[in-house]
């Protein structure tokens, strides 16, 4: 069984804003019936100020694309158009506590009937460019199409190349086998090098390490961090770091990074690369809560 | 507050009397079978008393023709990679579309990374063989034919003895996977064609983590597991001793209650999938209705999603299971349903009850209240869904993208 969060219950068993709009002047209608689900958003817009006045949803799909469609109406509504475009999918499953990664699907589903809808109140076209495909990586919800995509455009070769652009593969490994499948595909009937044993990387001894000063130390903390910093912006979300305190380094995460699932992985990461950097055991930790709210 | 467990085909309750019987394995008698003191000597005979209840359940010729397995997945995968060691010139292999994934997804890893040529039987709309095509592909340079009993998802009985009996005019080894079928049919193995069967014990009220194999005496045989000379030398690892003994047990109860099982839970089954039909429109039963399982009602609820349904299921303390995609993250709806040729609009809202023996009249009057309402409830929040029936999808609701 999926472990939704309270909330996505909440939503699931009691949608609120539910059934036909009958005046709405707005309606954004995704997905399709073999795909399993499918959303239609209805809104009612004040046309002066373009603000969203009323909504309501009809959704065919599980208990997480229907708490999801709940959610987005609750989101929107008093909102001006413009506002609503900023709501993305992250923003729905935040709402939500969080949605098992298998599921993100859901809320993306969300967003894009919120655009479409938009699109149609502006007498717009809206193209979705949106592509899925059998999930792959669970840790971080990457699917085969996108793994796919990028092998190709990227012209990628290894699991560890596939991991440092999508994510996919660096959280419990388990889907290695199944990227390796796609990458064979990718390259297919091109010349191919034996593989290399691939070992787990383990932690150097300290006692290579030169001694540093905390300066020098501080520095090269903040050096990995900078130079992972991309990755999480990608996504939406920001880290930065806070105090060094002997071996606990503290970092602050904020934008779609708090409250994810994926938090937990994320640091463990950051954490991994320090040693290896480092030389020696440390222990990364997430400021309170306080630090990232308001970002 | 009531419950009801209609969930017998994904596992069963382990019954009182198998429980009772393991216990005394776990902390009394907890010596090795292959040692020669008497912490061990008692705990070997109860694993051959065992084996001959698995004999009997079976109705097989041999007691040694029975080796214990740690899963029905093991036993899948046991018989077919031995028979294609055993054969190793032949490189087709013959298996259904409908198979259990401990059948098929070894069948398509061996097809694309190890040559094989896979013949994926087709069904029809009912979920029955297409018997055509699977004489077609039958041939000499099959190294074994790998079809199950009786189907997971709909109950469909498949004609195993008459399969078998085609392979072995041709000289070609056939196992079938009986996991949902052994304690539900009868079985008589001494008269049968098939050479390798597998079943699962928690399907018939036996503990999770035993299985067995069928093995006709004389059919040629490589171990999966090599190692100790446990299970005759062709499956290696220290028994595990409390699931075979209560394994045993399990299957002497199965036996005892085969009339009921054909009688009691199917006259349930039969009164459930009415008395939902009855209240739901637009709602059907999925299978070869005159040829199934008596425990297992596949039924589709069309316009809505099958997760959804289970959830307000559960709420409401009914347990079944669904063929939908959503309760397994990927994106199509269950492979059977799929074979089968169930439209979309179906294949996503449908449910399988599962009863078993210890299934009552009380939990079947408690389905049959709760189902329609939750159905309904999940309708009319479908966009497919208008005031009393579904709406011309084409005309009122077209998504941008499909």
């Amino acid at each position: 069984m999926w472990d939704y969060t309270d909330k996505v219950k909440d939503y699931f068993f009691n949608p609120k804003n539910t059934g036909v709009l009958e005046d709405a002047n707005a309606v954004g209608e995704v997905g399709s019936i073999s795909c399993g689900d499918a959303l239609r958003l209805m809104l009612k817009v004040e046309p002066d100020s373009e603000t969203i006045i009323d909504a309501r949803f009809q959704t065919f799909g599980c208990g997480s694309a229907i708490a999801s469609s709940s959610a987005l109406t609750e989101i929107i509504k008093g909102k001006t158009l413009d506002e609503a475009l900023k709501v993305s999918n992250q923003d729905i499953a935040e709402f939500l506590g969080g949605l098992p990664p298998e599921k993100m699907h859901c809320s993306v589903m969300g967003a894009e009937a919120l655009h479409a809808a938009i699109a149609n109140y502006r007498g717009e076209e809206w193209a979705d460019d949106h592509e899925e495909g059998a999930l792959i990586c669970k840790c971080f919800g990457v699917d085969a199409a996108l793994i796919e995509k990028v092998a190709r455009e990227n012209d990628l070769h290894s699991i560890e190349e596939i991991t440092f652009y999508t994510k996919a593969g660096g959280g419990c490994e388990s889907c290695h086998e199944k990227i390796e499948e796609i990458l064979a595909k990718v390259h297919e009937g091109e010349p191919v090098a034996a593989a290399p044993a691939r070992v787990p990387q383990s932690i150097p001894v300290s006692a290579v390490a030169k001694p540093m000063t905390l300066v020098q130390k501080i520095q090269k903390i903040s050096a990995v961090i900078d130079e992972m910093r991309p990755q999480f912006q990608l996504d939406g979300g920001d880290i930065e770091l806070v105090d060094v305190d002997g071996d606990t380094v503290t970092v602050a995460m904020s934008g779609s990074c708090m409250g994810c699932q994926m938090s937990g992985l994320t640091i463990s990461g950051i954490q991994e690369r320090l040693m290896l950097v480092l030389g020696r055991p440390v222990r990364v930790v997430p400021a309170q809560m306080a630090h990232a709210v308001g970002a | 507050m009531t419950t009801a467990y209609m969930d017998n085909n994904a596992t069963t309750r382990v019954d009182p009397l198998v429980l009772e019987t393991m216990l005394p394995y776990f902390s009394e008698q907890f010596g090795n079978p292959s040692s020669m003191h008497s912490f061990g000597g008692d705990t070997g005979k109860r694993l051959e008393w065992a084996r001959v209840e698995v004999q009997k359940l079976l109705g097989a010729e041999h007691d040694s023709e029975v080796i214990f397995t740690s899963c029905g997945t093991e036993s899948d995968a046991t018989a077919i990679l031995s028979a294609l060691a055993a054969f190793p010139e032949r490189r087709e292999i013959i298996t259904s579309v409908v198979e259990h994934p401990a059948v098929l997804t070894l069948c398509e890893h061996l097809e694309r990374h190890e040559g094989y040529t896979v013949h994926y039987i087709p069904v029809d709309k009912e979920g029955r063989l297409q018997m055509d095509r699977y004489a077609e592909v039958l041939s000499d340079r099959v190294a074994v034919v790998s079809i199950m009993f009786a189907n997971n998802e709909t109950g469909t009985i498949f004609p195993v003895e008459t399969l078998a009996r085609m392979a072995k005019e041709k000289g070609v080894l056939f196992h079938t996977d009986a996991v949902q079928a052994v304690g539900k049919i009868p079985l008589n193995m001494r008269d049968s064609a098939i050479d390798m069967l597998s079943l699962s014990g928690h399907k018939l009220h036996a503990p999770k983590g035993v299985g067995a194999l069928y093995l006709r005496r004389g059919t040629r045989f490589r171990p999966f597991l090599r190692g100790g000379h446990q299970e005759r030398g062709r499956r290696a690892g220290t028994e595990n001793t409390t699931g075979i003994i209560g394994l045993g047990k399990a299957a002497e109860l199965a036996l005892e209650h085969m009339a009921w099982e054909n009688s009691g839970v199917r006259r349930l089954r039969d009164r459930l999938e009415a008395g939902i039909l009855e209240q739901v429109p637009y709602s059907f039963v999925n299978g070869d209705l005159p040829n199934r399982l008596p425990n297992t009602a596949s039924i589709s609820f069309e316009y809505i999603e099958g997760e959804a349904i289970l959830l307000l299921l559960s709420r409401v303390g009914i347990a079944a299971s669904s063929g939908s995609a959503c309760t397994s993250g990927s994106l199509e709806p269950s492979h059977v349903l799929r074979a089968m040729d169930i439209p979309y609009t179906a294949a996503h809202g449908t449910i399988r009850f599962s009863l078993s023996r210890e299934s009552t009249d009380a939990e079947v009057d408690w389905v049959i209240a709760q189902t329609p309402p939750i159905i309904a409830q999940l309708r009319r929040l479908s966009p497919y869904w208008g005031v009393t029936g579904p709406i011309d999808a084409e005309k009122a609701f077209s998504p941008v993208y499909a």
